[in-house]
């Protein structure tokens, strides 16, 4: 049993840290500020939440799982909501995603640092 | 670097980077605190002030080479300076020695020693609280004059027409920032409760009235950045907070007078109750009480004056002003 | 003897940085950032100055005999908010020069007190 509990403990501490390293990646290498955030958000809180499952696997009494517990809660409280801060930043300020490759050999390539400055609760591409 | 946000962003991960720095180095108060304050509250500050001073940076007008010639004879002093110095984690050091093990042996009873003084397992919050109360005191007054310091120069008169102005922008944002307000509503009450535990179990581990007014201020702060400053002096009033932040240190200075009055020395905790030990324990408790209050009262005096004045800079202008103002803060929330 | 002082050098070199930001930039935030970083390298120095080979953090529990020098941490502890009152002044001040001079460059500040007298 006790094996068992460890080689899965490390398993997902294992996991986690891969995530985690996929999300640095991804935040290297996509294109777009959007995709960034997706690839942030989605692997950032399911890394972090492995650890704290692989941290609770290994920990000796009831009141350490507890605090872990409350930590993982937490987390997936916040960490979405962060990302939505992020995004909906963006959209309100008008930095567009980049749709297609038509769409940014149009406008020359302006999509990145698209900055007006009108206020833009109109502005959907995906309906909020 | 001419991006004064980049800049700005690179010094918050700078300071969590050293909180993590710190903990490997076994000191997990210090890590705490520097996470919180260097990496919360000071990145939180800095982007305020951005936003009224102005993002990019103007060009340098000479070049720095007399600046790149005294650094390099100042660093390469120090580097000789430092060849005398102890070995990184000898326990011989001189450091190590003297005070040091006295302040491990003699604080709780039963591990090396016969002595009990102070009768705390965190040696940290013991020594601050109870053996080295005055610089604590000091510090205490330091703050509370950062945040006087602050009011002198940045508070501004509001006027009652531009709070209906202003309340009428936020509600009109109410759609917009519905989940952000929706989220945060409900994590609240939970970081006030990890606070107050924070506080009074700085005792037995990390944590003490530091950290936990940092805390605290951060989630009122965070309640003001989404809903409104308006709504948010509703709901604080700025004089309570002032108040409240002399109140702090006027309950550190209080313990030590009622050690004088009860035989003792000021601050001096064993004679603030017949057994020294529980007096120690009342001692360090009330006055962690006063610095978590006073520090929460301060930074929330800045907060309020710096985005006061941004506020009242705007508050003619357009919407737009309001809409960046927001994004940014919402930004920093991350 | 160079690898057991490493600590100390990293320090140094941090400290070099800070100063060499206030004094050669000519923005007030960043030199307050400079400030910032050079603040840090010192409460390195001090926490690094603590650290016990084998010790652990300075909580006294059973099972443990080593623990780390817990004197160096209350000083920071002290230090590290005393540096956040001062650079929530010093961004304070920067704001009211703005407001007062137009710009937070030293050099236009210098130019516009020169042109002024």
């Amino acid at each position: 049993m006790d094996t068992v509990i460890s080689i899965s403990s490390a398993f997902c501490l294992l996991l986690g840290s891969f995530l985690c390293l996929t999300g640095g990646i991804g935040i290297l290498r996509f294109p777009d500020f959007y995709t960034r955030m997706h690839a942030v958000g989605v692997s950032d809180t399911s890394a972090a939440g492995m650890i704290l499952i692989g941290l609770m696997l290994q920990s000796p009494d009831g009141i350490v799982i507890t605090k872990l517990v409350i930590i993982l809660l937490m987390l997936l409280f916040i960490n979405p909501a962060a990302s939505h801060a992020l995004a909906q930043a963006a959209m309100q300020h008008g930095l567009k995603p980049l749709l297609d490759k038509k769409e940014s050999d149009k406008n020359n390539g302006h999509n990145e640092t698209a900055h007006d400055r009108t206020p833009n609760e109109g502005r959907s591409l995906s309906n909020p | 670097m001419k991006d004064l946000f980049a800049v700005v962003m690179l010094l918050g991960i700078y300071g969590l980077l050293s909180a993590s720095f710190f903990v490997s180095m076994d000191a997990v108060d210090v890590a705490f605190t520097e996470a919180s304050v260097g990496a919360g509250i000071s990145t939180l500050l800095m982007l305020t002030t951005i936003t009224m001073v102005g993002r990019y940076e103007h060009a340098a007008r000479h070049k720095p080479t007399l600046a790149l010639a005294v650094i390099l004879i100042t660093g390469a002093l120090l580097i000789y300076g430092t060849l005398d110095m102890p070995y990184f984690g000898s326990p011989h050091a001189p450091a190590n020695l003297h005070v040091a093990p006295q302040y491990l042996n003699d604080a709780v009873p039963g591990l090396n020693n016969s002595k009990q003084e102070v009768g705390v397992p965190n040696v940290v919050t013991a020594v601050l609280a109870s053996y080295r109360g005055f610089d604590t005191f000091g510090e205490a007054a330091v703050i509370f004059t950062a945040g006087v310091g602050v009011l002198a120069l940045l508070s501004v008169v509001r006027r009652p027409e531009e709070d209906a102005e202003i309340d009428a922008i936020n509600d009109s944002m109410h759609q917009q920032h519905l989940i952000l307000r929706i989220v945060i509503k409900i994590l609240i009450p939970f970081i006030f409760l990890f606070a107050l535990y924070v506080q009074f179990h700085g005792d037995y581990g990390p944590g003490g009235g530091f950290q936990a007014g940092v805390i605290f201020a951060v989630a009122i702060i965070l309640y003001a950045m989404l809903f409104g400053l308006s709504t948010a002096r509703r709901v604080i009033n700025q004089s309570l907070i002032q108040i409240l932040a002399a109140v702090g240190v006027l309950i550190y200075g209080s313990v030590g007078l009622v050690s004088i009055l009860n035989g003792g020395n000021f601050l001096d905790y064993s004679a603030l109750s017949s057994d020294p030990v529980a007096g120690q324990h009342l001692g360090i408790l009330v006055i962690e009480l006063g610095v978590g209050i006073t520090v929460t009262s301060v930074m929330l005096i800045i907060f309020f004056n710096f985005a006061g004045r941004r506020e009242n800079r705007r508050v003619s202008g357009s919407v737009t002003g309001n809409n960046s103002k927001n994004s940014s803060a919402t930004k920093a929330a991350r | 003897m160079i690898l057991g002082l490493y600590n100390y050098w990293v320090v140094v070199v941090l400290m070099m940085t800070g100063f060499y930001i206030v004094i050669a930039q000519g923005n007030l935030i960043k030199k307050i950032v400079g400030l910032n970083i050079f603040q840090t390298s010192v409460f390195i120095l001090y926490i690094s100055m603590a650290k016990v080979e084998g010790g652990s953090a300075p909580i006294l529990t059973d099972g443990i005999s080593q623990y780390s020098n817990p004197l160096p941490h209350v000083l920071i502890l002290t230090a590290i908010v005393v540096g956040i009152a001062t650079t929530s002044l010093g961004l304070a001040l920067a704001v009211r020069i703005k407001e007062a001079y137009g710009s937070i460059e030293e050099d236009e500040i210098q130019d516009r007190d020169n042109k002024e007298c």
